[in-house]
């Protein structure tokens, strides 16, 4: 089974974000990066469905300037087999539609079983590039999945709904699945599969020029930090044992919580 | 001339979401401010949902109809609406952001060459033209979007971004027209949805709770929320990266995709505040927060908040309750 796992370098969760003079995206310079939590997932799934019917291809693809690297080198370490990179310094504004279309010229050629994608992602949030690119590509989709069986000649894959509920749906393949969080315990790169990785194809790619002249459907025009809506009680004025004690005494007093 | 707000009105098994009605409001305050007519649009095998939704006011309700949109299905919902979107020639396709839309209306925009404005917070209507605000970064930022190019604009609405009961119920039933559609091939199967057996905690019953986040960092430290807890007579409970991780079972997770729950405390322990996390909890009487990062989305539903180490914070809070408590 040859699968393609797209994943997406995002800043750290734990940033601190500032927003650029022109208050129109963050400030990048000083930002760290991360793998799209969900992507993460995609990738553990993909060597999982490898391993469990004898062997295949993993094959990661992430679009983004060099510093993604980092994050294709890792997979590698984990064990995906070869890398392809969609090399973009451009950091002018992308919707999702531009993404996809870039995404999808870059993988076409390969004829995979199963293309894997992350739900959604931890910076724009868009929840649409996988959807998209099942569209461009022909593939049936479904989304938020949390558990794959492939051991037939279709799929089958639960899906999960709100609220606790969730789904199972059949369908044929080749297909392309948008994995949710959760799905699985990530491995660890072993020492052995970093060195490994070392002697791995990365491939690197430039993005199709027409897919990345495709006129842009939304833009941002401005970017700020949300208003508060609630007036907190902010306690402790930055001392965090002082307001641990403030805290107390106001839960017995205001909240009457004992 | 593309002319109209269309809204999408979700059911499953024949039962309206919620949102769906929200979307309903935030189409007629678009409508009202863009002086355009605002039409809903019902998928399914026969008229008899749509009249539920023509209480609304509303120009019509068209109910787009084929014997494949039984269920729910990816490949037929999205064949099923573009043919209703360019027969009606809408200037705006407004839907709720639910798991079901995000499952296929992206497909649906692509035909059209085009993205969603997805997961919006507000439109607001300044000299004709819409700007719609986004939360981006998990909550942290808003940014405010504008559409390029040609009509149909598609855009969802986050849960609770606008409150059903503030869309306006109209004198008369709108009208009700059918339109029938073709479906191509669907390629996907729906087995009947489930839920997980019973779960082993119920926090709904939960006076107090004490939530943590991946801001707890290691297992090993979930002892040190879980003293606190006992200390007050409450659960422990979670985000989702904690159960995802397998450091507490997904029984303890809160959330759109855990338990929802409405206790008279809530401490919220390095949880950063993401929506998702949020539905699941932001009813509650009390809400406290403890977190190192001052931005956090967390405190903009907070009664209390501690900017700092939830470390520091834990063990003095611990100390100071049992004082106080004698
Ligand atoms: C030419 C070009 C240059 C870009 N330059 C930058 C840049 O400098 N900085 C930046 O942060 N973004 C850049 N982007 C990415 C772009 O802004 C967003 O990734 C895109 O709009 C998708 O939105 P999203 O990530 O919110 O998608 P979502 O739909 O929320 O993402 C869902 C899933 O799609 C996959 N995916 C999305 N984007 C990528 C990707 N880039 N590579 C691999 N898989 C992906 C992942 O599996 C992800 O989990 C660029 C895009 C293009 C086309
Ligand atoms: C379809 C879907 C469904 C989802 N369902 C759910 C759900 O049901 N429930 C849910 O919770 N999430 C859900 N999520 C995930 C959600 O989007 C967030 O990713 C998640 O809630 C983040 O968890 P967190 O706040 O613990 O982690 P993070 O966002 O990483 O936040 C950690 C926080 O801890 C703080 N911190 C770090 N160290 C310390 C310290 N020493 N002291 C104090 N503070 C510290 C940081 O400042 C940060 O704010 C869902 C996502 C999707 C897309």
């Amino acid at each position: 089974m040859k699968i393609i796992v797209l994943m997406k370098q995002v800043a750290n969760k734990d940033a601190i974000l500032r927003i650029n003079k022109s208050e129109t995206w963050i400030e990048e310079g000083d930002l760290s990066h991360e793998v799209n939590e969900s992507d993460g997932y995609a990738l553990e799934e993909a060597l999982r469905l490898k391993e469990k019917h004898g062997g295949g291809e993993v094959v990661v693809c992430s679009l983004g300037p060099q510093r993604v690297k980092s994050v294709i080198k890792d997979a590698l370490a984990r064990g995906a087999d070869r890398a392809i990179h969609v090399v973009s310094d451009d950091t002018a504004q992308l919707g999702p539609y531009a993404a996809a279309k870039v995404l999808s010229e870059a993988i076409k050629d390969e004829q995979a079983d199963l293309v894997l994608t992350g739900l959604q992602s931890d910076d724009n949030g868009y929840a649409q590039t996988g959807v998209i690119l099942a569209e461009l590509l022909g593939l049936p989709h479904a989304t938020i999945v949390i558990e794959v069986d492939a051991s037939g000649e279709g799929l089958r894959v639960k899906r999960e709904l709100e609220s606790g509920w969730y789904q199972w749906y059949a369908m044929t393949r080749p297909a392309l699945l948008t994995i949710q969080s959760g799905i699985s315990q990530i491995r660890y790169a072993t020492l052995k599969g970093i060195m490994a990785a070392k002697k791995k194809e990365i491939k690197e790619l430039a993005p199709d020029a027409e897919a990345l002249g495709a006129a842009a459907h939304q833009r941002i025009t401005k970017v700020y930090f949300p208003q508060k809506t609630k007036q907190t009680q902010f306690l402790g004025d930055g001392d965090a044992k002082a307001g641990a004690a403030q805290l107390a005494e106001k839960l017995r007093t205001e909240a009457r919580i004992f | 001339m593309p002319n109209g707000i269309l809204v999408f009105a979700e059911h499953r098994g024949g039962a309206f979401n919620k949102t769906s009605f929200e979307a309903v409001a935030a189409a007629q305050q678009l409508g009202a401010s863009l002086g355009q007519p605002v039409s809903a649009v019902v998928l399914g095998t026969d008229a008899a949902l749509a009249s539920q939704v023509a209480t609304y006011k509303l120009d019509k309700v068209v109910s787009v109809e084929n014997p494949k949109l039984s269920d729910y299905t990816p490949d037929g919902y999205a064949d099923a609406m573009e043919r209703a979107v360019r027969a009606l020639d809408p200037q705006f396709v407004i839907m709720p952001h639910t798991y079901l839309v995000r499952d296929y209306a992206p497909k649906l925009a692509a035909r059209f060459g085009k993205d969603l404005i997805s997961d919006c917070v507000r439109a607001s209507v300044a000299d004709g033209a819409v700007t719609f605000s986004r939360r981006i970064f998990q909550g942290k930022i808003d940014a405010d979007v504008v559409a390029n190019g040609e009509p149909p604009v598609f855009a969802t609405f986050q849960s609770g971004a606008y409150r059903a009961d503030q869309a306006e119920r109209g004198g008369e039933a709108a009208a009700v027209e059918s339109l029938p559609v073709e479906v191509g091939e669907v390629r996907m199967q729906p087995e009947e949805p489930f839920q997980e057996v019973k779960q082993a905690v119920d926090l709904t019953k939960a006076d107090t709770i004490i939530a943590i986040g991946r801001g707890i960092k290691g297992q090993e430290h979930i002892a040190l929320a879980q003293q606190l807890a006992d200390l007050l007579g409450g659960e422990i409970a979670a985000s989702r990266p904690i159960c995802d991780a397998g450091w507490l079972p997904i029984d303890r997770q809160i959330g759109s995709s855990g338990q929802t729950v409405t206790p008279k405390l809530y401490i919220a322990l390095g949880i950063s505040g993401a929506i998702q996390h949020l539905v699941g909890m932001k009813n509650s009487s009390t809400i406290v927060a403890v977190n190192k990062d001052p931005e956090a989305p967390i405190f903009d539903i907070a009664d209390y908040g501690i900017v700092g180490d939830l470390f520091e914070v834990i063990p003095v809070l611990t100390e100071e309750i049992k004082k106080l408590k004698g």
